[in-house]
């Protein structure tokens, strides 16, 4: 099933990841797609938050039977060290000597306190690269808030673009927004950094801040505050530029079909798709700044119409007359999406303790090195002992001892 | 010129609004970005909105904030001279990024082979909303059929209403980001082995990955997770509690979490509202340590949430903010943009920089950079390029004399 090269980007890249949450994972697979050996570093003692998350297996407790866990952690290794614990930090500094990379998303103080800041790292491992992503960044007036993205998403004010006019802001979709935005600004800074070491030799210390990655989301709007003084308005699904725009009522329960007609073009196929050649002519909606002068009452006709049909028979009748159109798409239109099954999303890999589940794959292909399944998500510890004898060669005798001290807790 | 982490590489950016971040991002590492329009213009110079409101192909703040960093040329890359010159430069460049419909740069004979056949090293990042494959690959999509595609247009929004997009177009930036990754996982492949290859980015798959636990939900328990308007669901199984309260002047995120993660919060929360004799003996009452989300009542969670809203409604947002640093609570305002500038975080970390535009008499205000290195930290920033602004610079770097380049202009070329 392979393709081209057998060789992948990241082999022989080695990260160690203190990185947790939603962060971690999806800051590590970037790299664990393709090839690089991703050591995870967690703790029965105090368990990643994301490990008891629902969905639950069977709805029968246990740190490896979290659904939301267990989706997003296909190809990194676990390994379970109590921080607290002192000959933990020894082994992690064995760890970090031999590793390209140290990953880690706590609140800025967490590292220090165990010993493992940049300027140690940098004693025991000259040229490591460390990635520090946090709320806000490493120093600043709030370096020691606490931080987690539904509150980052709040503060960086992208609620206040979600909602009807006059009504409440809303949170964007169901989760924690800017866990997802920040690690692909720190993965793209990452690699640079990798190549810039392989050059140079050195290894440096990056500091992202997710606040700050989170503005990128909304730049348009700090620039029209700047120049124009406006501040957000909630506009519902309307767009400024074009009618009719937005989401549809279709048949069947709480189904939906986004609609978009951008021009004069999609406009005119428009009305002949929906039975009403003759709305073509209709002064109402002549040209696009009548379209949306009148979108309230354009709005009644689409939805007149979209009622009748499932949301797919709306959607493939007006994309097939090039009028952009979509499924609003839940939980089982997704799992099932054809689109997404046929761009291999979905890797379905057998767990020890979930059975054949469906973790998630990645979002672009690469056509001579593509992401490769290569194991599912860990259950803790799991590779804890073949880290410690294969990968650090530590005798059994040792193994036993650190073992017995609690070391792996 | 300053020198940022990709400093010694250069980026063709063909891209339209799907595809700006990717290149703003690899402009913002350092990249020498150069973006290609066509002779007039990029449509994208029409989206607004724009600076003083007057539309106007050089004023659209869309463009500047997404295009600031990058240099730019006008070249028609389906005329056969216009053909030639772009080969030239992809020879001498290690990303071009792209985000046509699907087969466009095949058909007009730019495609990957073509351009791996001039250059082998070269990485293609191709933006598109349904990536070059499949059923769906020849869809049109702007923004909020991208989002309804990926799943996440369903979840957000009132329960009682049709679900409601973010206005701010957001999936063009999860696959823009996404696509800057890939090109760099390539690119890093390529410093290795001197093998270039074909990035293909999915809007669709890049917004999605935001589902969270969205589809382990349907797979494990036939469960649909739907919209929840400004309340948190899948925390616990038969209760969803208010994230999004009111205040006196605005709004402010709270989410109610015991446990390991939340009982600080919780506790300060109920220390501070005590001070100002507003928590009552319940509230006093309960141990947040041991107060677990996953087995709470609706009833439970309003019962505490009363005397919540009443403290907060009489608080402004910066006074809740200021309040919650003070006491290290994950409690945060929402911020509109004119918050974001005075802010003391940003404004200390040195984020926004003021870009000069002179033929608009005006100075912007721009992000200076998502990540701070310890080393090569220093790129160069600049405004987003007029239409052709740098087509004598880039052509001359080429080896056109200013003779040539009348003739190119006057061909309808550049």
């Amino acid at each position: 099933m392979a393709k081209g090269d057998q060789r992948n980007p990241f082999d022989g890249v080695k990260i160690v990841s203190f990185a947790w949450a939603v962060v971690g994972p999806i800051t590590m697979r970037y790299f664990a797609d393709y090839g690089a050996m991703v050591i995870r570093i967690e703790t029965r003692t105090r368990p990643d938050l994301a490990r008891s998350l629902l969905p639950i297996k069977d709805g029968k407790p246990g740190l490896n039977r979290s659904g939301y866990f267990n989706h997003f952690n296909a190809n990194i290794l676990s390994m379970s060290l109590n921080m607290e614990n002192l000959g933990a930090i020894d082994l992690a500094k064995r760890l970090i000597a031999q590793a390209d990379v140290v990953l880690e998303n706590f609140t800025p103080g967490v590292m220090e306190k165990w010993g493992l800041g940049y300027e140690q790292l940098k004693q025991v491992k000259p040229d490591i690269i460390m990635v520090r992503q946090s709320g806000f960044g490493t120093y600043g007036p709030y370096v020691h808030q606490p931080a987690f993205g539904m509150v980052l998403a709040a503060i960086a004010g992208l609620p206040n673009f979600i909602g009807w006019p006059n009504g409440s802001p809303l949170p964007v979709g169901i989760s924690a927004y800017t866990d997802y935005i920040g690690p692909r600004f720190a993965s793209a800074a990452l690699i640079a950094a990798l190549d810039h070491r392989n050059k140079t030799g050195k290894g440096m210390f990056l500091d992202i801040s997710h606040f700050e990655t989170t503005i990128y989301f909304l730049l348009p709007s700090v620039l029209d505050y700047v120049s124009n003084g406006r501040k957000p308005e909630r506009i519902g699904n309307a767009s400024p530029s074009a009618a009719p725009h937005g989401v549809y009522r279709c048949q069947g329960e709480d189904r939906w079909c986004a609609i978009a007609v951008l021009n004069d073009e999609e406009w005119k196929s428009f009305c002949v798709i929906i039975g009403k050649p003759g709305l073509v002519g209709d002064p109402r909606f002549q040209t696009s700044s009548d379209r949306i002068k009148n979108r309230d009452e354009l709005d009644r006709i689409v939805s007149e119409w979209t009622v009748h049909f499932p949301p797919e028979e709306v959607m493939i009748r007006l994309q097939s007359v090039g009028v952009p159109a979509g499924v609003v798409k839940n939980g089982a239109d997704i799992y099932h999406d054809p689109q997404l099954r046929h761009r291999n999303y979905f890797w379905e890999l057998k767990h020890p303790e979930m059975g054949p589940f469906t973790h998630l794959g990645q979002s672009f292909d690469l056509s001579k090195t593509p992401a490769r399944a290569r194991m599912p998500s860990p259950c803790l510890g799991e590779h804890t002992e073949s880290i410690c004898k294969e990968f650090l060669r530590m005798s059994d005798e040792e193994f036993a001892d650190l073992l017995q001290r609690d070391v792996f807790k | 010129m300053g020198q940022g982490l990709l400093s010694d590489f250069r980026v063709l950016d063909l891209t339209d609004e799907k595809g700006f971040l990717c290149g703003k991002i690899l402009a913002d590492l350092g990249a020498d970005t150069i973006k290609i329009e066509l002779p007039g213009g990029s449509p994208s110079r029409n989206i607004g909105p724009f600076h003083h409101d007057i539309p106007d192909p050089e004023k659209s703040l869309y463009w500047f904030c997404y295009n600031n960093n990058k240099r730019g040329i006008t070249l028609n890359i389906e005329a056969l001279d216009g053909k030639e010159i772009f080969k030239r430069l992809v020879e001498d460049s290690d990303f071009v990024i792209e985000s046509y419909t699907p087969g466009y740069l095949d058909e007009i004979g730019l495609g990957y082979g073509e351009l791996s056949a001039i250059n082998p090293g070269i990485i293609l990042t191709s933006i598109t909303p349904f990536g070059q494959t499949g059923p769906y690959k020849n869809y049109k999509a702007p923004d909020i059929v991208t989002m309804a595609m990926s799943g996440v247009l369903y979840q957000t929004g009132d329960p009682s209403g049709p679900p409601v997009n973010i206005s701010l177009p957001q999936s063009y930036l999860h696959g823009g980001a996404d696509a800057a990754v890939g090109s760099l996982i390539a690119y890093y492949f390529r410093e290795m082995t001197g093998v270039g290859q074909h990035v293909d980015v999915s809007l669709q798959q890049s917004t999605a990955l935001y589902l969270a636990n969205t589809i382990p939900f349907w797979e494990l328990e036939g469960k649909i997770l739907t919209r929840s308007g400004p309340y948190r669901q899948g925390l616990s199984p038969g209760a969803v509690q208010r994230q999004i309260w009111l205040c006196k002047d605005g709004y402010i995120f709270f989410v109610m979490l015991g446990g390991a993660t939340g009982a600080k919060t919780c506790r300060e929360l109920v220390r501070w509202m005590d001070s100002e004799g507003m928590a009552n003996e319940h509230l006093k009452g309960i141990e947040w340590e041991n107060w677990d989300m996953a087995d709470r009542t609706q009833q439970e969670i309003d019962e505490i949430s009363a005397p919540v809203e009443k403290f907060f409604l009489a608080h402004t947002k910066m006074e809740l903010w200021e309040g919650a640093v003070e006491r290290r609570m994950s409690v945060c305002p929402f911020y509109d943009p004119e918050d974001l500038l005075k802010d003391p975080q940003l404004q200390e970390r040195n984020f926004w920089i003021e870009i000069d535009h002179p033929e608009l008499g005006a100075r912007l205000t721009y992000p200076r950079g998502f990540a701070k290195a310890s080393e090569k930290n220093s790129p160069s920033f600049f405004r987003a390029p007029l239409i052709g602004e740098h087509n004598v610079e880039v052509y001359g770097e080429l080896g056109f004399t200013l003779q040539e380049m009348a003739l190119l202009k006057e061909g309808g070329i550049i």
